[in-house]
């Protein structure tokens, strides 16, 4: 039955319990069953009760994404299961360090393009920089393309974390 | 009011005993001394050794499945917890309820590839439905009383409690279960009632319409079982049953279609097929029932009731699901129905009622008998005849046996067949039988068995006699892992690779090897007198049928055919030609 239908992109928020294994079975569900897991992030979000958020991007047909959702949820430690692409309106955003060495004109090219784009340099020598960007995947990817020819060598990015907009909460 | 604080070890077998626990089946070792220590101080349960870690937890799973109650087993750590594997695998495929306890090195030591060091609950996450590693004495108690939650509630399975050696040593305070209140596992059990009067709507509707019951129905209780026989009464409607769901409707009703899937009744598959509206009622649509999925009853509307989110829409796209408890569903479908003063299309109905009686004119397991040669049907039909009668459980191992037994063996009640339908375990039975044996003592149990399947736990024929456990060993045997030999001659050209037993042990002497009684059958007019036999010794029987060596199991769906291109018997194949590579590549 699935196949049938376009792939498509969710974003889908889980809170768990804080508890050892609790981020091995939700990638064993992933990787066991054969679904994609594009980005994942968790960290501890509620110290009183012992909550963590996990955000995952995954792709599949509506058929498979309803399945994810579904065995999502009845992991036992499991509290909540939303996908917030389904839902419509939430902010998503991504952090990433970007090292790029050079000199020189190729040097100052990317300190203006940085600029451009809003990144901040948190770490520089006479041959580098590490610039800081917060911003969606897709302005993440345009300034990494960039920098490509500019003397990027090293990119450490976190995954994509998203919540919804307006008043309601997972 | 501080209560007293005691050993884990102690804490472990109250736990047990307040869960209502009565038996255990288990085999110790290092890790887990204390536990069997504090078993031996007490007498509130009762311990059976098993000869291999996968036979208890076959064993819990038949005690599980016979009752209603959850099974519960004992093992120590690495290799006993990578034993009890199997076993988990196959409760988790077929949704058994079970709690296996599993010995583990002191906490100090894990990670450190100490001796009989297992990663157990890293092995298991993918085999349960849940697990626990004890960390601290405190948290004994809760994570035991949450595993018999987890496992008995909502869709059951198996739950693992690993227990580190130093914890079973330490003191902690006992939680009683009535204080113990799961976080967060909530199973939704109340259906959707928009969604229950619009499922009403559609049954009142229908034309062609069929039920079709699974092992959820059994899962959920008697009074799911009874309450499913209200509705398809009510209706009228016919029924088919899944492997999984024998005796969840009785099979000597008229409504009755016999089981369906791969070896299914012609008059269940074509119905299923045919139907203008399937209701689908604790079933899974499992890729042995729906054949080819792009022609898996082209033409109907599809009611899914299951208390498994994760089932509905996973196989097959189904038009109005039903989340919620099999019983508490149908009640509230009964009720709605009653109120609404529904009557089923009269004329229509009768029309279906033709149709399908002109399928069951087909007789599709009818058999071509012998008076020479012992045929594997012919022995059933025989044991069923000689049994009907009696409080008999069936279990069964894996192949064509089990799919004959599953064809001539007719169930009236529920929990009184237990086979390994998702996993498909051979070894199975045996250990099934010796755990139905001991929840039912004065039972008649019959393990219909393969000479192949039943060699993988058949040691467990020492167990059944220690503890005087009268379970019957029903072997067909045609010396070839028959089902793969089967497979073989239809898919693979008739090239027998390693499906034939050039050496097998002489069974009569096997049993009398063990302390049991053994019986053997060669021809047709000896099968009477041996299941007579077998019935009335007072003891473990193994029963030695020498059958047609190439018989094969019809009606049978090719893989990757339709419901509606099955073959009825062996004069089909040659017409019907290959099986398409698509179907190969399908188990």
């Amino acid at each position: 039955m699935s196949g049938t239908s376009a792939i498509e992109k969710h974003t889908i928020a889980v809170l768990v319990d804080n508890e050892p294994g609790v981020l091995a079975r939700v990638i064993g569900l992933f990787s066991g069953r054969g679904y994609n897991i594009e980005s994942l992030t968790v960290a501890e979000v509620d110290r009183k009760r012992g909550l963590s958020r996990i955000t995952v991007v995954t792709s599949g047909t509506p058929m498979i994404i309803e399945q994810i959702k579904a065995q999502l949820g009845r992991l036992v430690p499991v509290h909540a299961v939303r996908d917030l692409t389904q839902e419509g309106a939430h902010v998503e955003r991504e952090l990433a360090l970007i090292k790029v060495t050079s000199t020189g004109d190729r040097r100052i090219e990317s300190l203006r393009l940085a600029d451009i784009f809003r990144a901040r340099v948190v770490d520089s020598t006479i041959e580098s920089f590490v610039f800081e960007m917060t911003g969606s995947t897709e302005k993440l990817n345009a300034f990494i393309n960039l920098m490509e020819p500019l003397g990027l060598i090293d990119v450490s990015r976190t995954g994509v974390v998203a919540i919804s907009r307006g008043s309601s909460r997972l | 009011m501080s209560a007293a604080a005691m050993p884990g070890a102690e804490m472990v077998i109250k736990a047990l005993v307040d869960q209502g626990v009565d038996v255990v089946f288990g085999y110790p070792g290092g890790a887990v001394l204390p536990i069997y220590d504090a078993l031996f101080k007490q007498n509130q349960l009762r311990h059976i050794l098993v000869r291999h870690e996968q036979a208890a937890v076959h064993a819990a799973e038949g005690y599980a499945r016979s009752t209603g109650k959850v099974g519960v087993v004992l093992v120590t750590s690495g290799p006993g917890a990578t034993n009890a594997v199997t076993g988990l695998t196959d409760a988790l495929m077929d949704s058994i309820p079970v709690v296996c306890l599993t010995g583990q090195v002191p906490t100090h030591l894990i990670g450190n590839d100490a001796f009989q060091e297992a990663d157990t609950t890293g092995i298991t996450r993918p085999c349960t439905k849940h697990n626990y590693l004890v960390k601290d004495a405190n948290d004994l108690s809760r994570m035991m009383h949450e595993a018999f939650y987890v496992a008995r509630t909502g869709r059951p399975g198996p739950v693992v409690v690993d227990l580190p050696k130093d914890i079973l040593f330490a003191s902690g305070i006992y939680t009683p279960p009535a204080s113990v209140k799961h976080k967060t596992y909530r199973p939704q059990t109340t259906p959707d009632p928009a969604k229950v009067a619009a499922a009403v709507e559609l049954i009142g509707n229908a034309k062609r319409p069929v039920f079709y019951g699974g092992g959820g129905l059994i899962n959920s209780g008697d009074r799911a079982c009874a309450l499913f026989q209200e509705l398809v009464r009510l209706t009228g409607y016919p029924v088919t049953l899944t492997l999984m769901g024998l005796g969840a409707y009785p099979a000597s009703d008229r409504q009755f279609l016999g089981m369906l899937g791969m070896h299914g009744t012609y008059e269940a598959n074509l119905a299923m097929h045919d139907c203008d509206l399937m209701v689908n009622v604790g079933a899974r649509f499992d890729d042995r029932v729906t054949g080819r999925l792009n022609a898996f009853s082209p033409g109907s509307k599809k009611i899914h009731v299951d208390i498994d989110p994760s089932s509905v829409n996973k196989n097959v796209s189904v038009d109005l699901p039903l989340i919620g408890d099999a019983a508490e569903t149908l009640a509230e479908i009964i009720k709605a129905w009653k109120a609404r003063r529904l009557k089923p299309d009269a004329k229509a109905l009768g029309a279906w009622w033709k149709q399908i009686d002109a399928w069951r004119g087909r007789d599709c397991l009818r058999y071509q008998n012998s008076d020479r040669i012992i045929k594997p049907q012919y022995a059933l039909e025989r044991l069923y005849a000689l049994t009907r009668d009696r409080d008999l459980y069936v279990t069964t191992e894996v192949g064509q046996h089990q799919m004959w037994a599953a064809q001539f063996l007719k169930f009236e009640a529920p929990r009184h067949w237990m086979t390994s339908g998702g996993l498909g375990t051979m070894g199975y039975g045996l250990p099934a039988a010796m755990g139905v044996q001991v929840a039912h003592p004065e039972a008649l149990v019959i393990d219909v068995a393969g000479e192949a399947s039943i060699l993988m736990n058949i040691q467990e024929m020492s167990t059944v006699m220690q503890y005087r456990l009268p379970v019957k060993v029903f072997i067909l045997n045609n010396q070839y892992m028959g089902m793969v030999r089967q497979w073989q001659e239809l898919l693979h050209g008739g090239r027998y690779s390693e499906s034939y037993t050039a050496s097998l042990p002489d069974f009569v002497k096997l049993a009398e090897a063990f302390g049991a009684v053994g019986l053997r059958a060669s021809r047709p007019d000896e099968v009477d007198r041996v299941i007579k036999e077998m019935i009335k010794v007072d003891k473990p029987v193994i029963v030695d049928v020498v059958v047609d060596q190439t018989e094969n199991c019809f009606p049978m769906i090719p893989s990757g055919a339709a419901h509606n291109e099955m073959l009825l018997g062996p004069q089909d194949k040659q017409s019907e030609g290959p099986v398409s590579e698509e179907g190969m590549v399908l188990v």
